[in-house]
């Protein structure tokens, strides 16, 4: 009994082992020529899409067939990560792959997961640095594997209340955070209980889901790692400097009230609903990404708003222009049937310029191509401008990835809103143990 | 030569041998046919339980992330878990919340309201329906549901506010998140309440009839007659409920994903970051899964241990009709 057992036992371990991991190959993917003639093929691309957006994505997409007469594009909305995951160890990955997740980039490049994409931009003479701006490469590659390509993306800037500021006497956007600070005093109303009508800037992290510790941390230059991949948020001396400074403007209004103030908007449940505290009016200032636009015209908000930059720290003014950016991402994984063609549509949804404008108009993301950045209707829109610019300048960044995904960042944003509700007694000493435990994090692979 | 005796003993002990053999043939077959009619068990059980669970056991002394080979790392998933992981022990108190302020209140609060039931003269099934339809609502609609009453800005707080009371913020506020579940909590006893009430509808009147001559007071009836009669059942409750609080996590999950998708699991300020979150945080957000399989492992030997301490407290407390056990 006691041998049969441990022979049950040996062969689920060998069962399990073998599972593990397993499927598809390490071969590089090849290139084919475009021109020339080609059986009848489908590829399957999967994405998180759903809803309106999956329909403009598949629509889109539809322009790889007119490109490529002999390929059909099979688009399959509702698949996350793990979905993808899943499929590439068990051998079946779909021959295109996109995530809306850029921390896990990391992760898919450390593994293998999806390929590295290098010697096929090398076959295919192009040239990243002409095609794509520099900050997109702090989140489609990791340790010189180009795994993944953007396909659109979201910029970070600063939305304001022309109204409000004309009310106030205020000619133009901050360009510093100091300013913020001020104009941010300036514009907040109270009511006679003393609870806030109009908020003047909020900078709460943890409630919309655009104001973070990366965000703020860009517009202080903070740096989360040194070259070695060690944490530096308590080394480096840009994160006590942001976050004094957030909790300064949290505490020149009152933690408690804020909270409430957000509260009655809805809490964070008003981040992408009509009741939206910048599109209600009730916020002069926020930090949001460029498809606010789209929300503040669907949702048929009637405040008159100018964007811009989100204002730096008034001791680097050479980061004013730039923004926290990044998006979706897109690979081919390893093991796919047809990888030379995987790699033709792969190229196609992340170069070709007609692709991702018409894709941009429709899904209201920034277009990720240097050149596409130039579409005439794009450059028009004054309010979505900024946005095309903030991702351009070559100082805009995504958080570093590694291979522990968002881990680091929910920590920080953890300890961050502790911090802001008073509860770090010592905000050095915090973020040096916030180093420690993602270090231990990073440790454990 | 063998005697006549002899020839019929060893023939009488060749009939025996041969009935032994049918015997055992006629066993081995109908074994055999038990096996048939039990295999898609056997097969299910085998695949979906005994091969995860070795390959869990196997996958939590790895460092294993779906996408590579697992790599041996012996012990080092659980000393992480209990000397490095920053969370872990956050998880822990929050999961001991559940189980030593929910987990009670559902038991008071379903024999509470199966004890009021069972006092309605009129209508009896209306409010037995009332009672328990909250639990067919499923778990995800009922946090989206609360989500909304308990909003900040919601009915409850208006209420509140229109009767000068404090409005909290709820899920919103770390302080207010679990008060919050404990609220979805004790709106979903129907489960518990419909067993109650029929635990306490099969105490015999006849003792109730014998305590009354007797002279003892309502409260003593209670203490006395009740309460030993109905403790199978909150042995069963209690029981039931603590497993299930182990593994809580759907409703926080909802909770703290709601407003926004890129909050972290356990937001606010990890107040909703139970055991399983942490679980689910580690294999699927940060793709440790060997970490995440030593987590699972803890929990089921912990749940495990806490069954086997309860089932063994229970032979002082619960009380079987009849001297079952």
């Amino acid at each position: 009994m006691r041998r049969r057992l441990i022979g049950l036992l040996a062969l689920a371990l060998l069962a399990a082992a073998c599972t593990a991991g397993g499927g598809g190959s390490d071969q590089p993917a090849a290139t084919i020529d475009p021109n020339a003639n080609h059986a009848p093929l489908t590829l399957t691309v999967w994405s998180n899409f759903s809803a309106r957006e999956l329909g403009v994505t598949t629509a889109a997409l539809k322009k790889a067939t007119q490109k490529y007469p002999w390929m059909t594009v099979k688009h399959v909305g509702s698949k996350d990560d793990q979905a993808i995951s899943r499929a590439i160890n068990g051998g079946t990955p779909p021959d295109v792959a996109i995530s809306f997740t850029p921390d896990n980039a990391a992760r898919f490049c450390d593994t293998g997961a999806w390929q590295d994409l290098t010697p096929n931009l090398a076959s295919s003479k192009i040239d990243k640095a002409q095609v794509w701006p520099a900050g997109v490469f702090s989140y489609t590659s990791f340790e010189n594997k180009q795994c993944a390509l953007p396909m659109l993306t979201d910029a970070f800037g600063l939305y304001y209340n022309t109204d409000l500021f004309q009310k106030a006497g205020i000619s133009a956007p901050p360009k510093t955070t100091t300013e913020l600070a001020d104009l941010a005093k300036k514009l907040t109303e109270y009511n006679p209980d003393g609870s806030i009508k109009v908020l003047g800037f909020l900078p709460l992290i943890g409630l919309y889901g655009s104001t973070t510790v990366n965000t703020l941390g860009h517009a202080y230059g903070a740096k989360w790692y040194d070259e070695s991949l060690k944490p530096t948020l308590g080394s480096d001396p840009n994160w006590v400097k942001m976050l004094t400074w957030q909790k300064a403007m949290v505490d020149a209004i009152g933690y408690d009230k804020l909270q409430k103030f957000a509260a009655k908007l809805g809490g964070a449940n008003s981040e992408f609903s009509a009741q939206n505290g910048f599109e209600t009016g009730k916020i002069a200032m926020m930090q949001d990404g460029e498809w606010r636009n789209a929300f503040i015209e669907g949702d048929k908000s009637k405040v008159n708003y100018g964007t811009a930059p989100f204002p730096v720290d008034a001791d680097q003014p050479g980061l004013y222009g730039s923004g926290q950016i990044g998006g979706t991402i897109a690979g081919v994984p390893k093991g796919v049937k047809h990888a030379a063609e995987s790699w033709l549509l792969l190229q196609f949804m992340t170069t070709d310029n007609t692709y991702l404008t018409t894709l941009a108009h429709g899904l209201k993301n920034v277009p990720s191509t240097v050149e596409s950045l130039k579409d005439p209707q794009l450059q028009a829109d004054k309010h979505f401008k900024p946005f095309l610019d903030i991702f351009a300048n070559e100082q805009s960044t995504f958080k570093p990835i590694t291979p522990i995904g968002v881990t680091d960042f929910d920590l920080f944003q953890s300890f961050a809103q502790k911090w802001q509700a008073g509860k770090v007694p010592d905000l050095q000493t915090g973020l040096k143990q916030l180093d420690d435990q993602i270090s231990k994090q990073l440790q454990l692979g | 030569m063998a005697t006549v005796a002899e020839r019929d003993v060893a023939s009488e002990r060749a009939r025996a041998a041969e009935r032994r053999r049918r015997r055992r043939r006629s066993a081995r077959r109908r074994q055999l046919v038990a096996l048939a009619f039990m295999s898609p068990w056997i097969i299910g059980f085998s695949a979906f339980y005994v091969y995860p669970m070795l390959a869990s056991l196997y996958f939590s002394f790895t460092k294993y992330d779906i996408l590579s080979q697992p790599e041996w790392v012996g012990l080092a998933n659980y000393r992480f878990m209990f000397t490095s992981d920053p969370l872990f022990w956050v998880a822990i108190r929050n999961t001991l919340w559940i189980m030593v302020i929910l987990v009670p209140l559902q038991v008071l609060f379903g024999i509470a309201t199966a004890t009021v039931l069972t006092r309605v003269k009129r209508g009896l099934p209306f409010y037995r329906t009332v009672f328990f339809l909250p639990t067919m609502v499923p778990l995800v609609a009922a946090a989206l549901g609360f989500i909304y009453i308990l909003n900040p800005a919601g009915p409850v707080n208006r209420i509140l506010g229109l009767l000068h009371l404090p409005e909290p913020l709820w899920f919103v506020d770390p302080r207010w998140t679990k008060p919050g579940l404990t609220l979805i909590g004790l709106w979903g006893i129907g489960q518990v309440m419909i067993i109650f009430l029929a635990s306490l509808l099969d105490v015999p009147r006849q003792l109730y009839e014998a305590a009354d001559l007797e002279g003892a007071r309502p409260w003593q009836t209670f203490r006395h007659v009740t309460l030993p009669m109905i403790s199978p059942v909150i042995f069963f409750s209690v029981l039931i409920g603590m497993i299930q609080g182990f593994q809580y996590f759907t409703q926080a999950f909802v909770i703290s994903k709601a407003g926004d998708q890129d909050h972290e699991v356990g937001f606010p300020q990890d107040s909703l970051l139970f055991y399983s979150s942490r679980l689910y945080q580690q294999g699927f957000e940060g793709f440790h899964m060997g970490y995440a399989a030593a987590l699972s492992w803890v929990m089921f030997v912990v749940i495990m241990v806490a069954t086997l301490l309860l089932i063994r407290s229970s032979r002082r407390w619960v009380h079987y009709q009849g001297g079952f056990r």
